[in-house]
């Protein structure tokens, strides 16, 4: 990288900490400081502990989303099928609590399963049958979309979210943090373990950055990815469990507004979408910064219209200050 | 070799495509209740159109390795700009027409601007130029509505000497001007040298950026264009997201169906016109075999899920198992 070379004298005036940091994941933190500031100065209110607290917890969805994704993300691919896993998960969830006391119990591991069940073909589509993954999940993302159509005879179903499903979303275990952030925290110290700490994750980032190479070196590259996939399946509908817990029930298009915005946080956190690089920090980073970014829009009024151009404008400029390719050789 | 071999290797995709909507489309009006009439040809290639000009548009990107999600979105914003500017008398609306083709030009401008010289990946940066092209056709029209000039749209989407779709011969049209002269140009070349390697293509001295440019460019034009055929259908603007987004995904099927390789140099725009009709046919065949439309959305995902699977027989002719990783 040319940043370093010519940053490499300033660089080694400052502090140990700041020189480790990733440059993208800095600059990500920077915006949404920034962002915050510029909050505080429209309205003191931004700064408060209750609306930081609001803004954690409704990030926490994405935030577990984006987990998936960045999973994904990280082998060089892309997973398209999120929007319709999301609304399978709530769906199948809140179907299953309605058989019982059982089904109820159940219910939470049922959509989950089934995302992982999706994640598994999406995963022996990419991983066996080598077809481009852009394909394969747009694909199984229109399927998932005919199966909950035709189950749901064409409306949002009325099944209603049951109480553990909302008490996950919304109740209070500890004190002062919503359960949300709890779970996300949860699911993001296991990523940063599974990632840093394991084979699983040595592999993910080997095989991101050469696939030909990680398979040479004896990584079973096409186990690696189908899990990889498997597992942002799940927790695409683990996070449409959250999030039908959070609305109290779910909805046939609720999962539309999370594929662009987990795929924007995943690479506003400096992973490269080319797959090899990127750390789960940035990746908190882009989910706060996008989330921040929607509700500061909403709270100061801005119509829909203003708020997509604003969205758009935003993520271009971001990119433009840290997420470029090297120039031409 | 023979010449036509070569032909027919080269356009192995696009024949396929024709095959496959060919056998679709006979299945089709053997079914429907009114047989092969103009009328029915009429509504199948005025529905069939909107998503060739789409697919035409993410053709062009494809080709240079890069993807154009927001194609999308700016249909949608081009329809609802035609719903403003598209009315009055003849001089006027011709006026109208050409604004909102510049519109088109301009948002594929921005794309590949925003791509060869700002260097982001095409897709995150067409994902957030989408959003602000959504965003400006919500400025444009916060609710349903507008106008067109209705006698230009009538003979657009109507019939040419009572048989003929005219929408169709427009489409034929657009073909002629715009894909054929760029295929058979300098940058037309470029564009698929830059899509099969563009180390080589760099090194060979190839305008590399121009060809890019002038692609992304060029899909705005081609998007914008169908963008005025949904307002001449439709005589209203809409800014509907869901729309736009089912197009952008739509197009990226109908090119694959069409034998548009995605990772770029393969592939035609005729074939990828081809996808578009099939994949359209596909969609409506359950219509005539009078099954609820419910099942329509799974019907076409699982339609896709096959044709996509079909990909995966180049295994077979793997020698190396190294070639898996490509």
């Amino acid at each position: 990288m040319s940043d370093t070379t010519t940053g490499g004298r300033i660089a080694s005036r400052m502090p140990a900490f700041l020189r480790r940091a990733d440059p993208a994941v800095a600059t990500a933190f920077a915006c949404i400081v920034l962002l915050l500031f510029l909050g505080g100065l429209y309205s003191p209110n931004f700064l408060s502990p209750e609306y930081i607290l609001q803004q954690f917890k409704v990030a926490s969805f994405l935030g577990v989303i984006a987990t998936g994704m960045m999973l994904v993300v990280l082998l060089g691919q892309i997973d398209l099928s999120v929007p319709w896993v999301v609304a399978m998960g709530a769906m199948m969830a809140c179907a299953a609590a309605a058989y019982g006391p059982a089904g109820a119990a159940l219910a939470i591991p049922f959509g989950v399963l089934c995302g992982v069940l999706i994640g598994v073909v999406n995963g022996i589509g990419v991983a066996y049958l080598r077809i481009p993954s852009m394909i394969v999940t747009l694909a199984t993302n229109a399927v998932v979309q005919g199966l909950m159509v035709v189950y749901t005879g064409g409306f949002s179903p009325q099944d209603s979210a049951p109480a553990t499903i909302r008490y996950l979303a919304t109740g209070f275990a500890v004190p002062g943090v919503p359960n949300a952030v709890v779970i996300w925290a949860l699911i993001g110290a296991a990523t940063v373990f599974a990632l840093t700490r394991t084979s699983f994750g040595r592999a993910v980032y080997a095989i991101g950055n050469r696939e030909r190479a990680a398979y040479l070196s004896g990584i079973d590259t096409r186990r690696v990815v189908m899990i990889a996939f498997a597992l942002s399946g799940g927790l695409s509908a683990f996070g449409g469990v959250l999030l039908a817990g959070y609305a109290s029930k779910a909805a046939q298009a609720m999962g539309d507004a999370y594929l662009l915005p987990a795929i924007a946080a995943v690479v506003l956190g400096g992973t490269s979408i080319l797959g090899g690089r990127g750390s789960y920090l940035g990746t908190v980073a882009g989910v706060i910064l996008i989330t921040l970014l929607q509700s500061i829009l909403s709270v100061m009024q801005m119509p829909e219209a203003g708020r997509q151009i604003i969205y758009g404008v935003v993520i271009v400029a971001m990119l433009l200050l840290y997420g470029r390719a090297p120039a031409n050789r | 070799m023979k010449d036509w071999r070569y032909w027919i290797a080269e356009q192995r995709g696009a024949l396929l495509a024709f095959g496959i909507f060919l056998v679709m489309f006979t299945i089709y009006t053997s079914n429907h209740p009114a047989g092969l009439t103009a009328n029915v040809v009429q509504t199948a290639s005025n529905k069939g159109v909107l998503l060739a000009f789409v697919a035409m548009a993410q053709t062009l990107v494809v080709i240079t390795a890069g993807i154009d999600l927001s194609v999308g979105m700016i249909f949608i914003l081009t329809n609802c700009l035609a719903s403003w500017l598209v009315v009055g008398t003849p001089a006027e609306t011709a006026l109208g027409v050409a604004a909102v083709l510049l519109a088109g030009l301009l948002c594929g401008a921005v794309n590949g601007a925003i791509v060869i010289f700002g260097r982001l990946q095409p897709i995150v940066a067409t994902i957030a130029t989408g959003a602000i092209y959504f965003g400006l056709a919500l400025l444009l029209r916060p609710f349903p509505g507008g106008s067109v000039n209705e006698d230009l749209a009538d003979a657009l989407t109507g019939r040419l000497f009572g048989v003929l779709p005219a929408s169709l011969v427009v489409l034929v049209m657009v073909v002629l001007v715009v894909w054929v002269p760029f295929r058979r140009s300098v940058t037309g070349r470029a564009a698929y040298a830059t899509g099969s390697s563009e180390l080589a293509a760099y090194m060979s001295g190839v305008p590399i950026r121009r060809a890019r440019f002038a692609a992304y460019s060029l899909s705005g034009l081609l998007a914008a264009i169908g963008g005025l055929f949904l307002t001449f259908f439709t005589y209203t603007g809409e800014a509907a997201y869901a729309s736009g987004n089912a197009y952008t995904l739509f197009s990226i099927a109908a090119v694959v169906l069409g034998g548009v390789s995605l990772f770029g140099g393969r592939g035609s725009a005729v074939g990828a016109i081809f996808g578009a009709l099939a994949f359209r046919t596909i969609g409506d065949l359950l219509f005539v075999f009078d099954f609820d439309p419910l099942w329509q959305p799974l019907f076409q995902g699982v339609v896709l899920l096959f044709a996509v699977s079909l990909g995966a027989l180049a295994l077979f002719r793997v020698r190396n198992r190294l070639e898996w990783f490509g």
